[in-house]
């Protein structure tokens, strides 16, 4: 029997682990110390180490300054924001210094510097708790962006993120904190940079990322019941991509849906289909469709709050057009958004 | 002076009824946005409001029940917008973090920390260049003055001499952080003003009366060309930071200190007289609501 255990304490035990084998690794944030560790993901680790954790002022530039300096100096600290909105605060050392040091310095240092970070839904948390700015994160060059969507590859992109030389931006997503799933109790890395088949199918590529994973094998499930037979690849790493995984895939099927929790404008999922487009021209049947958040930020009341998010009904709505089913109205389910019952 | 201290009363017990009232709806799971109270905290609002005027602007933050009250938003379209409706001040769109009320000058709030005070000196700004003696008052918390915008706001405020005051409100936490974990031990708020040649000021942010004084002072001044000032007003939280959050155990043993120093029960009003006020209160609540 394997074990299994959350999203969040899966990224607790990771942190735990890492610090055990290397005394270079500590954690820093607001209230990373506090009694509910940033959703219950660095309980453990300030557990067991609670002189390498750090509650830190209101500071997110200073923070990532502060980090990227003791980088330098030889550490691996983590950085933890409970949103990803406030890391718009320290972009200019995320983007201008951190994910640039190593290449200006032609290589004098390394940055191994892990910036982990939530993307926020739900319960009215608004425009400026509720957005999904990794692609962002993804334009930068010199940062590498990892977004798991399990509880096994939380822990094992977390590790290597800590072991990686150079800055990754590790962004978790606040529905899949509670989710369980099987995790292995040694120590293991998830390589950075390799996207992972969930579902073998044979009529149309469906690239996930982070919570959309969940509601893409939701509609492969449906869609089976109409008789088309998807593949589920869960991305894992934006950047850098795995493009050898994604361009295989959409060669056998012909067909890709990219459903992102991001924007669909600029979004990861315009640049999957870019790639397909460049490269797999040839393999493609039916234009690709991006799956997205729409160009307005989210509102707070429920209804709207509902109507923005899409979720695994437009999937199977998108993949039946794509095949040139119409079958009707798909029968709805619960809605993600309103499950959400907090904490914020 | 009776009549300014009865309606500094009624102020703050009309903001601490409201406050209740949300916290009753987010216990019938009612309130669909998270809502952070103020309740503890509305001297500082009644006192800076009670001397603004409706063409002075104000900014504030998440925490805005009470700043939004006390400079005269529409407690009817607040409750619409946290109770996600569309007829609310917002439109449905930004929730309880959000509040805004245009006809009376309150700008808006933020839910980043320190998120609105370079806007509110933009107002000042413009309230300059086109000299019309409008004051901006901007409200944040112990946390924002960590901030590197807290610096770079204060650095330009005084460099120009804006028609500003800064208030901050010092509840000593930010979410459970005690101040001693983020800030050096007696770095006091308000003489950082004095490194950007600016006026700083201490005061009882649970004494209506000092704040409504000493803000008095300030926004005459500002009004007056004399340039911007920092004030610290000290005071205390009673509810968690949003709901869901838990006490810790340090903040459950502090409030019951900061109880006995409530801002309504100090101001020498018997219990009947402020019965009587909150009746009045509740009953404008509960025709709102219907
Ligand atoms: C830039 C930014 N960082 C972190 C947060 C998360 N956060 C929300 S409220 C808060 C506490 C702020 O404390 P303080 O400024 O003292 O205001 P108070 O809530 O005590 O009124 C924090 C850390 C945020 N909203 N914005
Ligand atoms: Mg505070």
């Amino acid at each position: 029997m394997e074990r299994k255990i959350s999203y969040a304490a899966a990224i607790g035990e990771a942190q735990a682990q890492a610090m055990d084998r290397h005394e270079s690794v500590f954690i820093c944030g607001l209230e990373t110390d506090g009694e509910r560790g940033i959703f219950g993901t660095t309980v453990e680790p300030c557990k067991k180490f609670p002189h390498r954790v750090f509650d830190m002022p209101l500071c997110e530039n200073g923070i990532t300054g502060f980090g990227l300096g003791t980088s330098l100096a030889g550490m691996r600290p983590i950085m933890v924001h409970a949103r990803i909105d406030f890391l718009m605060l320290a972009m200019d050392q995320i983007v201008n210094h951190a994910a640039k040091w190593k290449f200006m310095t032609g290589n004098a240092f390394n940055t191994p510097m892990v910036i982990r970070t939530i993307i926020g839904r739900g319960k009215g948390q608004g425009a400026q708790h509720a957005q999904a700015l990794h692609s962002m994160f993804a334009g930068v060059a010199g940062l590498k962006v990892v977004m798991p969507a399990s509880a096994c590859d939380a822990k094992g992109l977390l590790i290597s993120a800590i072991e990686d030389d150079e800055t990754v931006v590790y962004i978790e997503h606040r529905f899949l904190h509670p989710i369980e799933g099987c995790v292995p109790e040694d120590y293991y890395k998830v390589p950075i940079g390799k996207a992972r088949i969930l579902t073998q199918g044979s009529d149309v590529t469906i690239v996930a990322i982070s919570h959309m994973v969940i509601e893409a094998q939701r509609a492969a499930i449906e869609l089976l019941k109409d008789g088309i037979s998807a593949e589920v690849i869960d991305l894992r790493t934006i950047k850098p991509i795995d493009e050898e995984t994604i361009l295989n895939s959409v060669s056998k099927t012909g067909g890709l849906i990219v459903a992102d929790v991001g924007q669909k404008i600029c979004g990861v999922g315009s640049e999957i289909v870019s790639l397909v487009m460049e490269k797999a021209f040839n393999f493609i049947d039916v234009p690709p469709v991006r799956i997205g958040l729409p160009d307005y930020p989210v509102p707070t009341a429920i209804p709207m709050e509902e109507q923005y998010y899409p979720s695994w009904i437009n999937i199977v709505s998108e993949a039946r057009k794509m095949m040139g089913k119409n079958l009707g109205k798909i029968e709805s389910g619960v809605v993600a958004t309103r499950n959400f019952q907090g904490p914020f | 002076m009776d009549k300014i201290l009865n309606d500094l009363a009624y102020a703050m017990i009309r903001i601490r009824k409201v406050e209740e009232k949300i916290d009753e709806l987010n216990e019938a799971e009612k309130v669909k946005c998270p809502t952070h109270l103020c309740v503890g905290q509305e001297a500082i609002a009644v006192g800076v409001g009670h001397n603004l005027l409706q063409k002075d602007y104000v900014f504030s933050t998440y925490r805005g029940h009470g700043h939004y009250l006390a400079k005269g938003g529409d407690l009817k379209k607040m409750m619409a917008e946290i109770l996600g409706s569309e007829k609310g001040c917002c439109k449905g769109r930004g929730g309880s973090m959000h509040i805004v009320d245009p006809d009376v000058n309150f700008m808006g709030t933020s839910a980043l920390v320190g998120g609105c005070l370079p806007a509110a000196v933009g107002t000042a700004w413009a309230s300059q260049m086109k000299n019309e003696k409008r004051v901006t008052a901007v409200f944040f918390g112990d946390g924002a003055v960590e901030e590197g915008i807290f610096h770079e706001s204060m650095n330009f405020a005084s460099l120009k001499k804006l028609p500003i005051i800064f208030v901050c409100e010092n509840n000593f936490y930010a979410v459970n952080s005690p101040i001693e974990a983020r800030q050096p031990l007696g770095a006091d708020i308000y003489k950082r003003a004095e490194g950007y040649r600016m006026k700083g000021y201490l005061v009882d942010g649970n004494n209506v009366l000092d704040v409504n004084k000493i803000a008095k002072e300030l926004i005459d001044n500002a009004r007056n060309g004399d340039g911007p000032s920092l004030l610290e007003a000290r005071t205390f939280r009673w509810c968690v930071h949003v709901q869901h959050y838990n006490e810790t155990l340090k903040r459950k043993e502090e409030l019951i200190n900061w109880q006995k120093r409530c801002p309504i029960k100090n101001l020498g009003f018997s219990s009947l007289e402020i019965v009587k006020m909150s009746q009045k209160i509740n009953l404008e609540i509960e025709e709102l609501l219907n």
